[in-house]
């Protein structure tokens, strides 16, 4: 929902024990607190509580199979680019119990399900992140059969969303329209502006569920001076050393025999980390599991990836033997047959699998090798 | 539920450390279920008390090394309706496989004051290589869950769930930052078969390839990587040179380095 209509959105400014007071106020009204932190050597997504937990002074340096944590030298807490893995770990987690069930007498019953976790607060959502949480929305459910899972947690879920002010080397959101501007669907915004003065926030609420916390949270309000600055800030990060071809991604399908698929394949391992990262792949699977006497069941719902043979199996065998059938069916649905399927992109730029693929395989390059094939430019 | 007849479970051994048996052992909380489903009929590792065949499931560890190993291979074919083969040695040949690239004749004469008395193959190959087999559990050692798992499917007419995929794939629902990208740690995970539950990239350590080569393995392309990260072709050569040495993809790929 708006802000009180006819009044400006509720902006403010924090320093970092304003945000922290902040967090508190989410916590004291009965949110999970999720945001950054450091561990094993990279920035991730976890449980964290205060102010204290957030990496400060951390910023990252990231390139094709590399990702390298860097001391910044300042006190910012929202310094590096994207983690290690995105939302999708919380709003839609890699094991989900779908289902348990006894046998009885005469059949089986269905036992109750577990009651819901605590609702999630996600604390420093980027842009292209948000992007992404709105490109599952869509998938989980904006026509018909609504996953209740997504759905729920998403509805449930405050978003506290983080502006960039640095763009990452394997970021292109800019390019793909997501950022580095956040988009709908956040509570929340924060710009972090680093000083001479210290490091503070300038918070816009977006949501009466945001504007409530951020008056909790008890900043002095921000002048319209504040909010150029921060916006000036953010436009910084839509500098980027990348971009994709959108043209030409778009029209990937009907490119199915083009020479690049096979040289790509000689270097994909089909390991499937580019889906397991990218925030907006949303395949599983399913598995039965039984006990030994066969009693009882369960159903399980897991974070599947179209770089196995097992994905494309049908009666008979699987389809996509080939490692290049299966890198090209990634990135053409992706890119291209995405927009068949829901009307728009299924990559939001984060560069994720462009980082955490093991040889490096970029996305943007393989679009702009096609690009440049197609144009005559090569 | 009408009582079912419970099936004779069989547990042999051929060279080999016994680690994978123990993984049976090691079911503990399990293992009571287990015998309530299964009748042990051999399985000298837990019980001196044997019952003759036929046997409705076998499970069989260790490679084959000796022309004794060869006959008696057959022997527990013959005398199960089921044969599942467990861990790298049954699957691939084992650490023991070793010797496929060298001269076994020269390390009998190294080792052993009287080289007549030894009578052994000049290979150590998987179960695989010398008769049918129904199931290949991977590991070194087989994880408990996943041969839980394939005896569970077994007791219930279904399909283990034993997926062929990398590890990268059970590393990141794990998650797990990756060892390779985030610390340039060289990782044999991208080729290698899930199912230890990432104990080693979760412990900060790459991947040694325990559970043999993945479905498609790409060995190319990592040996290619790992040499960017600063490995030497014998360091590459090495990495595939352990519990699984004798698996396809990964003697291939140690044969093109050193
Ligand atoms: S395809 Fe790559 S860049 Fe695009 S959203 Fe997925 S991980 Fe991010
Ligand atoms: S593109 Fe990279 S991350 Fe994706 S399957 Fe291929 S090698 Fe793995
Ligand atoms: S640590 Fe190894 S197994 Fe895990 S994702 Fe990285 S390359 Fe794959």
């Amino acid at each position: 929902m708006p802000a009180a209509e006819g009044t400006a959105p509720l902006a403010v400014i924090l320093d970092q024990a304003g945000l922290d007071g902040l967090l508190t106020a989410i916590r004291a009204k009965g949110w999970r607190t999720i945001g950054p932190r450091v561990a094993d050597d990279a920035v991730i997504y976890d449980e964290i509580e205060t102010v204290a937990d957030l990496p400060m002074g951390v910023g990252d340096e990231q390139k094709g199979g590399y990702y390298r944590l860097k001391a910044r030298g300042d006190q910012a807490l929202f310094g590096y680019t994207s983690g290690a893995q995105g939302w999708k770990r919380v709003l839609y987690p890699p094991r989900q119990k779908l289902f348990s069930a006894k046998r009885t007498a005469s059949g089986f019953t269905i036992d109750p399900m577990a009651q819901p976790d605590a609702p999630l607060a996600l604390i420093g959502v980027r842009a292209c992140e948000m992007a992404a949480i709105n490109v599952q929305a869509k998938v989980f459910g904006d026509k018909d059969f609504a996953d209740p899972g997504y759905q729920g947690r998403l509805k449930g879920a405050l978003i506290v969303a983080v502006e960039c002010t640095r763009a990452g080397d394997t970021c292109f959101c800019d390019s793909m329209g997501t950022g580095p501007e956040v988009g709908t669907g956040y509570d929340i915004k924060l710009v972090e502006m680093v000083g001479k003065a210290g490091v503070t926030y300038v918070a816009t609420a977006a949501t009466d569920k945001g504007a409530k916390l951020l008056k909790a949270a008890k900043g002095k309000p921000a002048a319209e001076a504040d909010l150029a600055a921060a916006a000036k800030a953010v436009k910084a990060a839509a500098k980027q050393s990348r971009k994709m071809e959108t043209a030409t991604s778009a029209k990937l399908k009907d490119v199915p025999e083009h020479a690049r698929w096979d040289q790509v394949a000689a270097r994909c391992m089909t390991c499937g980390n580019c889906t397991m990262v990218c925030p907006t792949c949303f395949c599983t699977t399913v598995e039965d599991v039984t006990d030994l006497k066969g009693d009882h069941a369960e159903r399980w719902r897991k974070w599947d990836s179209c770089f196995t043979v097992d994905f494309s199996y049908i009666h008979g065998g699987a389809i996509r033997t080939e490692v290049r059938s299966r890198y090209r069916q990634w990135i053409t649905h992706k890119l291209s047959t995405w927009h068949d399927q829901f009307g728009q992109a299924g990559c939001v730029g984060c560069g994720r699998c462009i980082t955490w693929c093991p040889v490096g395989i970029d996305i943007t390059e393989e679009v702009a090798a096609i690009h440049d094939s197609t144009k005559g430019r090569k | 539920m009408a009582e079912r007849k419970r099936p004779k479970l069989a547990v042999w051994k051929f060279s080999s450390c016994d680690g994978c048996q123990l993984s049976l052992l090691d079911c503990e909380d399990e293992l009571l279920a287990l015998t309530e489903e299964v009748r042990i009929s051999y399985f000298l590792e837990a019980t001196r008390k044997i019952e003759k065949g036929p046997y409705d499931v076998s499970l069989v560890e260790g490679s084959i090394t000796t022309p004794h190993d060869v006959k008696a291979i057959r022997e527990v074919r013959r005398q199960s309706k089921a044969l599942i083969t467990i861990g790298a040695c049954a699957t691939a040949g084992g650490i023991q496989a070793l010797r496929n690239f060298k001269s076994v004749k020269e390390f009998i004469r190294c080792v052993y004051a009287h080289p007549e008395y030894i009578d052994t193959l000049t290979t150590s190959t998987a179960i695989s290589d010398h008769v049918s087999v129904d199931f290949e559990l991977r590991g070194c050692p087989i994880s408990k869950h996943q041969l839980l798992e394939v005896l569970n499917a077994y007791l219930n007419g279904r399909k283990p769930n034993v997926p062929r995929h990398s590890e990268c794939i059970e590393c990141k629902a794990n998650g797990i930052v990756c060892r390779m990208v985030a610390a340039g740690t060289p990782c044999l995970g991208p080729v290698t078969q899930a199912g230890c539950g990432s104990l080693c990239t979760g412990k900060d350590r790459g991947c040694f390839g325990c559970f043999g080569p993945m479905e498609t393995p790409n060995t190319a392309a990592l040996a290619a990587h790992l040499k960017e990260l600063g490995c030497s072709g014998r360091d590459v050569q090495r990495l595939f040179r352990s519990y699984n040495a004798n698996a396809e993809a990964f003697r291939k790929e140690s044969e093109t380095h050193g």
